[in-house]
């Protein structure tokens, strides 16, 4: 059956919103499958505003993937902001999806991809503007199956009462194995409903499906047992891993919006995975090991990309660009290509220990040499030992040095605040810290105009992180201590005035934090929250903290658990965690010891240069590292 | 100081008219200068940049509709670093703008003043000294509408209220309106019940804009559309004082004949006239 177009139902009522053009798909290389013509049908989204969701390279990988495939289609919808939500209440029009405009609700799989947990409150507004009933246990055949992703998804409990199915890990394989499953059903006439659909995805192992898991709880509250509630379901879950990045080349053709959106540049993922092993770090924990990609398909990307896109700026992604075995080749063979072209290269994520003025210099031959950014995430060096986070001040003054030197006027340093083990001198040292910066730089260039800005984040322990049995900090310790580093700074006439500080106060981590390390009892505080109004928790505009802790305090009363007992309780080693049965591929017990470490000031080599320390995820996973170098180069591009 | 050499100047300036249509119309002005600036580059369309820290493409625009307003005729100057065929520029550009981002026409900026060849050609926004717009009422009687029109254009001044930039401000939209005309046999060839309306309207300070003229309408005659009016520009241009219509602000350009290019065909051949995408003629009042 042919599904109808909603837009000319949507279209007299886009005057009437906010930045209608997100509505309106029509993206350049977005595309529009024949619907009768497949038997796959996807919805992906990203629950978030769609200036922030576009740009998002897993949805991208995964819409081109998908519509590649012949037989299946996938179409985008992001989340609705509130005054398109009223409009689309008011005139019953469902959540649609921007490529097509389809109701979601008409697709077999909707698929969300949660980089944070502060999406999940838009997951249940899309759900209820698509007409899916919030609660999976009440779906029919008549529903898609809805597929949690993203790094969020490794732990999904707490919305294990709102998605059918998780998925953990990188998404390009399996999302075709759950086509082929879906396909193979539908072909077959779809026996045994959706409940065995649902079954056959859980016993492929790659797939986890809350609802065939039973968790029971101990009188204080912590988790007893999460066990599988019928035969043929595995004990645990595992993550995916794509080996050789070279044979999944995307995105190929990035989606060019037309609305303004946060990343107005094309990004190629140079390699996945990350094994500096900072322990605050769950992108590195949860995507081992590294995996590079090949200078030369690098370069290939980059070329074609471009060619697609028409961007003027190519970011070269991963969680610590610099560490690529080929880095100094890929800058300079791109900056030669690109010269004169006014193309610009970024490098997001540089460590302050990798970074070097020749590459500097290659990604800033493009033009502007506006800001360098670093990262040394705890002020002292007591504190970056416990986050293993190995750079030393000396280190960071050295290099700053060199980048004011060669014309840099500006240097961005990121730190955390509310670290384990933290004590308010590690918190007043980022001062110390950001005042040499700014002492070296004087010195360096005889000027007075150089610049240090200080960014600060609040610390959240994420499960499979060595961090996970840490107790969070409470936000008014973070905000006491961030108070206090602001005074220093103030106070300071010699820096002062040289030195800015951006922070956000310590509210927000709290909830964070609840939905990082929630099980399933944390669910009735999302939907809690979301019937009360809650939306778009990542946004400061939106985010009502008194809103999360009155819905928590009702959805827990007559609990031996509250929203303290989720965020700054410290666990034990044999407690149950709620994302256990959810295999990462880290071993426990190294997690364990390198918690214990931590608490030690213990230091962990990355390995990819020393002897592997058994994390565990190579074995477990049936993985390696791959890293180069090829001693390829990037030869110039023919003229055309 | 950025180092290197100074930025290649501009050799050839190409002044192109374009169209906003249907979902594009949503597009506000800065989306659409960014959709230009990447399809300048797709296109492979040597743009000249400025100079200094961070360049620009040399691409200016000559006023622009307003969000969720469709047009026919809307007009940019690109400067390019070589000179190349109009035709081609327009060929390519529109092929690599997204379908509803519609290049109409590309000509050479004719020179200056006779005399003053080196001057840099005539600002293509003077010649913009008015707009004709087509306004499409859903849902309202041509009756209804044919009646609020005539005692518009009976009135002397019709004050507005509208908040812009400086604030709120009151001003006369009446005397900006040359001509105002239901459109009958647009309205009646449409698939929906609605009024049609065509005007021409002189550019002045503030913009009297179509929503403005409807806020007028409104308050002369209590017309009051049940939905969003869907607005097109359909021409701009220099406004012929004997005809009340509109003509082609690029016959200037066409008329000085610069060279355009090797293999240039005749520049415009085929050149749509203002006006052109409805049938109905406009009347002056």
């Amino acid at each position: 059956m042919p599904v109808e177009s909603l837009f000319p139902r949507l279209e007299p009522l886009l005057p009437s919103v906010q930045k209608p053009i997100q509505y309106v798909g029509g993206e350049l290389n977005s595309q529009v499958k024949d619907w009768d013509g497949t038997d796959v049908r996807w919805a992906l989204m990203y629950p978030d505003a769609y200036e922030v969701g576009l740009p998002n390279q897993g949805v991208q990988i995964l819409y081109e993937i998908l519509n590649e495939r012949e037989g299946v289609l996938a179409e985008r919808t992001y989340s609705v902001w509130p005054d398109m939500e009223a409009v689309m209440r008011e005139h019953g029009i469902p959540q649609f999806t921007v490529d097509a405009h389809r109701p979601v609700a008409a697709f077999d799989v909707f698929g969300v991809s949660f980089s944070t947990e502060l999406g999940y409150t838009n997951l249940l507004t899309a759900l209820d503007l698509a007409g899916i009933p919030l609660d999976a246990a009440d779906r029919t055949g008549e529903h898609p199956i809805v597929v949690a992703g993203g790094h969020a998804a490794f732990n999904p409990e707490p919305i294990a009462d709102f998605v059918d199915a998780a998925v953990l890990g990188d998404g390009e394989e399996i999302a075709l194995a759950i086509t082929e499953v879906v396909r193979e059903w539908k072909g077959e006439g779809s026996p045994g409903g959706r409940d065995e659909l649902l079954m056959r995805l859980a016993a492929s192992g790659g797939v986890y499906v809350p609802r065939f898991y039973d968790v029971t709880y101990l009188p204080d509250g912590r988790i007893q047992r999460v066990a599988p509630n019928r035969p043929g379901v595995p004990w645990r879950v595992e993550k995916h891993t794509v080996m050789d990045l070279d044979q999944w080349p995307y995105p190929k053709k990035p989606l060019v919006p037309l609305a303004e959106t946060v990343h107005e540049r094309f990004s190629v993922e140079i390699f996945r995975g990350c094994t500096r092993g900072c322990r605050f770090c769950q992108a590195g924990m949860i995507t081992r090991p590294v995996r590079e990609r090949s200078i030369t398909t690098i370069g290939d990307m980059v070329e074609q990309g471009l060619k697609e896109s028409g961007f003027q700026e190519v970011g070269l992604l991963s969680l610590s660009s610099a560490d690529h075995s080929e880095i100094g080749d890929v800058a300079k063979g791109l900056a030669d290509r690109y010269e004169g072209t006014n193309t610009s290269l970024s490098l997001p994520s540089t460590r302050v220990d990798a970074f070097n003025i020749t590459l500097a210099n290659e990604f800033s031959r493009g033009g502007r040499r506006s800001g360098l950014t670093f990262a040394p995430e705890g002020g002292s060096e007591r504190m970056r030992k416990v986050i293993n986070k190995m750079v030393t001040e000396d280190d960071l003054i050295r290099t700053v040095t060199t980048a004011y030197e060669n014309g840099w006027r500006q240097v961005k340093l990121y730190f955390m605040c509310g670290l384990p083990t933290e004590e308010d001198e590690d918190v007043l040292a980022i001062a110390g810290m950001a005042k040499r910066v700014i002492q070296a730089g004087r010195e360096a260039t005889g000027r007075k105009d150089i610049r240090c800005t200080v960014s600060i984040g609040g610390f959240v322990p994420k499960p499979h992180t060595p961090f996970q049995w840490a107790a969070q900090c409470d936000h008014e310790t973070v905000d006491r201590r961030l108070k206090a580093l602001k005074d220093e700074l103030r106070g300071d006439k010699e820096y002062g005035r040289a030195i800015g500080l951006r922070y956000h106060d310590g509210q927000p981590s709290i909830v964070e934090g609840l939905l990082s390390r929630g099980d399933r009892r944390v669910g009735k505080v999302i939907r809690a929250v979301w019937e009360d109004g809650g939306r778009f928790d990542g946004w400061s505009e939106h985010f009502s903290y008194e809103r999360w802790t009155a819905c928590a305090e009702k959805a827990f009363a007559g609990e031996p658990v509250d929203l303290d007992w989720y965020t700054v309780r410290e666990r034990d080693e044999v407690e149950v965690l709620p994302w256990d049965h959810l295999d990462a591929g880290l071993d426990r017990e190294w997690l364990w010891q390198d918690w214990q470490d931590a608490v030690d000031e213990t230091e962990v080599e990355d390995c990819r240069w020393t002897p592997c320390y058994d994390c565990g995820v190579c074995p477990t996973m049936g993985t390696e590292i791959q890293i180069g170098p090829t001693g390829r180069k990037l030869l110039p591009l023919s003229v055309v | 100081m950025p180092e290197g050499p100074a930025p290649a100047p501009v050799i050839q300036r190409l002044r192109v008219r374009y169209a906003k249509r249907g979902r594009l119309r949503f597009t506000s002005h800065r989306d659409i200068s960014r959709a230009v600036e990447r399809a300048v580059r797709r296109a492979g369309i040597p743009v000249a940049f400025s100079g200094g820290f961070t360049p620009h493409p040399k691409i200016s625009y000559a006023g622009a509709a307003a969000t969720g307003v469709a047009s026919e005729a809307e007009y940019l100057e690109i400067g390019l670093t070589e000179t190349r065929d109009p035709a081609r520029v327009q060929a390519d550009l529109d092929a690599a703008l997204p379908p509803g981002l519609d290049i109409v026409d590309v000509v050479p900026a004719g020179p200056g003043r006779a005399g003053d060849a080196q001057a840099r050609p005539a600002a293509l926004a003077d010649r913009l000294e008015a707009s004709e717009w087509r306004i499409r009422l859903d849902g309202v009687a041509q009756d209804a509408a044919a009646a609020a029109v005539a005692a518009f254009m009976a009135a002397g001044s019709i004050e507005v209220e509208r908040l812009t930039k400086k604030g709120r401000r009151r001003f006369d939209v009446r005397a900006a309106v040359s001509s105002c005309e239901l459109d009958r046999r647009a309205a009646e060839a449409a698939d929906a019940p609605c009024a049609i309306l065509r005007m021409v309207v002189r550019h002045s300070t503030p913009a009297v804009r179509p929503d403005d003229i409807l806020t007028g309408l409104r308050q002369v005659a209590d017309l009051a559309p049940p939905s969003p009016p869907l607005v097109t520009r359909l021409a701009q241009g220099p406004l012929d004082a004997a005809t009340g219509g509109l003509a082609d602000p690029l016959d200037p350009d066409r008329e000085t004949g610069l060279p355009t290019g090797d293999d240039a065909g005749p520049a415009g051949g085929a050149r749509p006239r203002p006006g052109d995408p409805a049938s109905a003629d406009a009347v002056s009042a």
